[in-house]
């Protein structure tokens, strides 16, 4: 029997059975056509539309808990039909009918997981503090990341299940990496090799050091850290998150095409804020931008009551043609704006800001992902949700055109020349042989539009212009991981 | 002010067609508007928009009953199928499409609709006649394309995301086989005898030719052109000419159509026509063939026996789909 026909077994078995996961669709369709539940309203938060929230980033997920250890394993269902009962329904009938859908999963659910191939894929965060901030009016959602492994997951399931696959995510997120370390040694030893990493640089490194590179497979999804992808690379390590180098390198294209080319650049005095201005200057270099005068930022003062004093006697210098900043915490970057003392753009951490997504990204189908997500999560999509997404997607199409799932073979899949990923950027997205970045079109945003897209026009590369964001091979001491997986 | 064109003109055109009664009439193309939610109609005798008919939001896929009576809109973000009078232009139904319907096919029996919905994976069916739904397949995430064969016994559906072609049987309306094909299919064409279809991968770049006894790809086609980088060459439209000579495929923001031997599949030269070219349509003779530009927002008018773009006609906003009344 071909794998196709099992297939046919498997879509025949949950046509009967509420247990996959692609079913709840067709069960919201049937609530929304009985009980008269409005379009839009079933897979929200009850705070109703994220859009048309003043708060950009939405609500942060009711469940998620921001201390301790949080373990489950999540199956899309329960999410799901809890939202789809939520709405203008009557609370008695709610009730009833999600615990009449949970009888019937419960019932049923055996025969969802009767798929060939499990794969079982593990997500690790570990939870950062943050520290006070100014800008702290409107806080980062709590299950950054997360959501977006969630998403990538149902997407894998909607397609697998005509293949006899069955994708599984296991969710671990911690404030201590030994924690994590040692949980993702308990599911390797249980046969869970692809693991998504929401972690710093440093914790990533030291979590990846405890395994020998053919046993797992691991995505980073958390560090936009350049060392990973300059010098510090892993055979098996794929990024999936831009490179602060491919962020700045996006913003000073765009600089260079509008011709802003002298820049203050201000920066903040956190590491990741160096590492930012660094990068910057990178590419200031790379572009030919020039960076006329440098600033540290160290007012200890509350900028929420006093920018439009402080802020234009701090910003007098030599003449710029914009403001580049590095904060990315966010702690006074937001009062740069209409405060500088030159009438000159602001860029960078804020103001038009370069992100691998955000809410506004909406051509090239993007709009169908942001809804499918907004359902799921019930607030608006971020570049971690991206990274995540596209990480678990990544896995999903390699294993869908291979039909294996095991790390080293996931691993050359996805470095191989013809793998591709339709990511909604406009064009296919895939691995840097060389350090395992994925390449991707980055987006300028400003908090309520899309301002452009970089690459810009015009900035030419032999084999693809996405190549002129981030470490090119000969600005990589990484090599060849492709070869490293086929050795 | 579309509204006032449309109601002033529309006795006009009517005396209009009276007088003409007995002379041969200029067949129209009608124009789905994505962002301006309307209809543009195009003479295709004088090659010129006639007129603008409001629709419902966001219009997408359209096509004519096959009596050409009425006319299929599929409006998506009003979740529903509108049903409009070719003679009169009025909207005289809807049909319970399921939601964001995007493009759909009517089946020979001129009853059967197979509508995607965009947002549900699902394909929903519906009898046209008494606008009740017949059906609803689970499909991949994203469904967009969907064409039944001439033969009234296979439809086919593509899930962008999932990247696959549904084959779904139309007695039982179960899937029968699943194809996977490059990343995002988007768009499926039958030949005349309903004996091979063509599907395109916009993120793919590819299109591919399956032959339906065997379901096996026969060829996986790859375009090339001069200036454009690879991975913008997105097929979308691909239209076939009922003599199997030529097909047509429309390849996005390469902004040019190619022209293929449909039977040695040897790509024989690529058209430049508006930018981001979708969705195509023959006009009746098949002498002509009318290309939707979505970003330059016109329609461009090629020449079949010359192999020319003979001329571009403005429409309105984000023109997605077209249809040919004879």
């Amino acid at each position: 029997m071909d794998v196709r026909q099992l297939a046919y077994n498997v879509v025949s078995l949950s046509m009967l059975g509420l247990g996959s996961i692609a079913r709840n669709s067709t069960r919201e369709v049937i609530y929304r056509y009985f009980l008269h539940i409005p379009r839009g309203q079933s897979g929200r938060n009850n705070n109703g539309e994220p859009a048309q929230n003043d708060n950009n980033n939405g609500e942060p997920a009711q469940n998620d808990n921001n201390t301790g250890c949080i373990m489950n394993s999540y199956t899309a269902h329960h999410r799901r039909v809890t939202h789809s009962l939520r709405g203008s329904t009557p609370a008695a009938l709610r009730f009833a009918l999600f615990w009449l859908s949970l009888l019937l999963m419960a019932g049923l659910s055996s025969q969802a997981f009767s798929a060939d191939l499990q794969i079982r894929i593990g997500y690790l965060e570990l939870i950062k503090e943050r520290p006070p901030l100014l800008s702290n009016v409107l806080p980062e959602p709590e299950d950054s990341g997360l959501q977006g492994a969630r998403l990538g997951l149902k997407d894998n399931n909607a397609g697998g299940r005509f293949l006899g696959q069955n994708f599984e995510l296991l969710e671990t997120r911690s404030q201590q990496l030994t924690e994590l370390i040692e949980q993702a040694r308990d599911w390797q030893n249980e046969g869970v090799e692809l693991l998504l990493l929401n972690m710093d640089a440093e914790a990533l490194l030291e979590l990846a050091g405890q395994f020998s590179p053919d046993q797992v497979l691991l995505f980073n999804v958390g560090s936009a850290e350049n060392a990973l992808r300059r010098g510090q690379c892993l055979p098996n390590l794929l990024h999936t998150l831009p490179s602060r180098a491919m962020l700045t390198d996006a913003l000073a294209q765009w600089m260079k095409a509008k011709r802003l080319t002298d820049w203050m650049l201000i920066e903040g005095a956190r590491p990741e804020d160096k590492a930012y201005a660094d990068s910057l200057r990178r590419s200031a270099k790379r572009f030919g931008a020039k960076i006329v005068e440098q600033k540290q930022w160290s007012f200890d003062t509350d900028l929420r009551r006093s920018a439009q004093r402080e802020v234009p006697l701090f910003t007098q210098g030599e003449d710029y043609d914009a403001v580049l900043v590095a904060d990315e915490l966010g702690d006074f970057g937001e009062f740069l704006l209409y405060n500088t003392w030159l009438p000159r753009p602001v860029a960078g951490t804020q103001g038009l800001k370069p992100v691998a997504w955000h809410r506004v990204v909406e051509q090239w189908g993007a709009a169908q992902l942001q809804k499918r997500f907004d359902k799921l999560a019930g607030r608006w999509m971020n570049s971690h949700d991206y990274a995540a997404w596209a990480a678990t997607r990544s896995i999903g199409e390699a294993v869908a055109s291979s039909g294996t799932a095991d790390a080293l073979s996931v691993r050359r899949q996805l470095l191989s020349e013809q793998f591709q990923l339709a990511g909604f950027k406009g064009r296919k997205l895939s691995y840097r042989s060389w350090n395992g970045q994925l390449r991707q079109p980055i987006a300028l945003v400003q908090p309520r539009a899309l301002v452009s897209q970089s690459p810009q026009e015009g900035f030419l590369h032999p084999v693809t212009e996405l190549d002129t964001l981030g470490f090119d091979h000969q600005e990589s001491q990484c090599r060849d991981l492709l070869a490293a997986a086929n050795h | 002010m579309k509204k006032i064109t449309t109601r002033t003109l529309a006795p006009l055109l009517l005396s209009a067609c009276l007088a003409q009664m007995g002379t041969a009439q200029a067949s129209i193309a009608y124009v789905s508007n994505e962002k301006d939610d309307s209809l543009s109609l195009i003479d295709l005798d004088s090659l010129e928009v006639i007129e603008t008919i409001d629709v419902g939001q966001r219009p997408r896929g359209i096509t004519f009953s096959k009596d050409f009576s009425k006319l299929y809109i599929c409006a998506s973000d009003d979740d529903t199928v509108q049903i409009m009078d070719t003679t009169t232009h009025q909207i005289i139904g809807e049909l319970p499409s399921g939601e964001d319907p995007e493009q759909f096919s009517l089946h020979p029996d001129n009853r059967r609709l197979y509508i995607s919905n965009e947002d549900d994976a699902l394909v929903t069916v519906v009898d046209a006649q008494d606008a009740t739904v017949l059906a609803q397949i689970d499909v991949g995430v994203e469904p967009e394309g969907m064409a039944v064969s001439p033969r009234g016994d296979l439809a086919i559906n593509t899930s962008e995301t999932t990247s696959m072609l549904h084959w779904i049987d139309t007695e039982t309306h179960e899937l029968i086989h699943n194809t996977r094909v490059e990343q995002r299919p988007r768009h499926v064409e039958f030949n005349q005898d309903g004996s091979r279809f063509w599907a395109s991968s916009e993120i793919g770049g590819t299109v591919a030719v399956i032959d339906v006894d065997s379901k096996e790809i026969i060829k996986t086609l790859r375009f090339e052109i001069k200036g454009v980088h690879p991975d913008k060459v997105q097929p979308v439209g691909v239209k076939l000419t009922d003599d199997g000579k030529y097909a047509f495929v429309a390849l996005g923001p390469a902004n040019h159509v190619a022209v293929v031997d449909a039977q040695s599949f040897e790509v024989l030269d690529y058209l430049l026509v508006g930018r981001r070219v979708w969705h195509m349509e023959f006009d009746s003779k098949q002498q002509l063939l009318l290309t939707t530009n979505g970003i330059s927002g016109d329609v461009s008018v090629i020449d079949v026996d010359d192999l020319k773009v003979t001329k571009s006609i403005k429409v309105g906003r984000y023109p997605w789909g077209v249809a040919v009344k004879p």
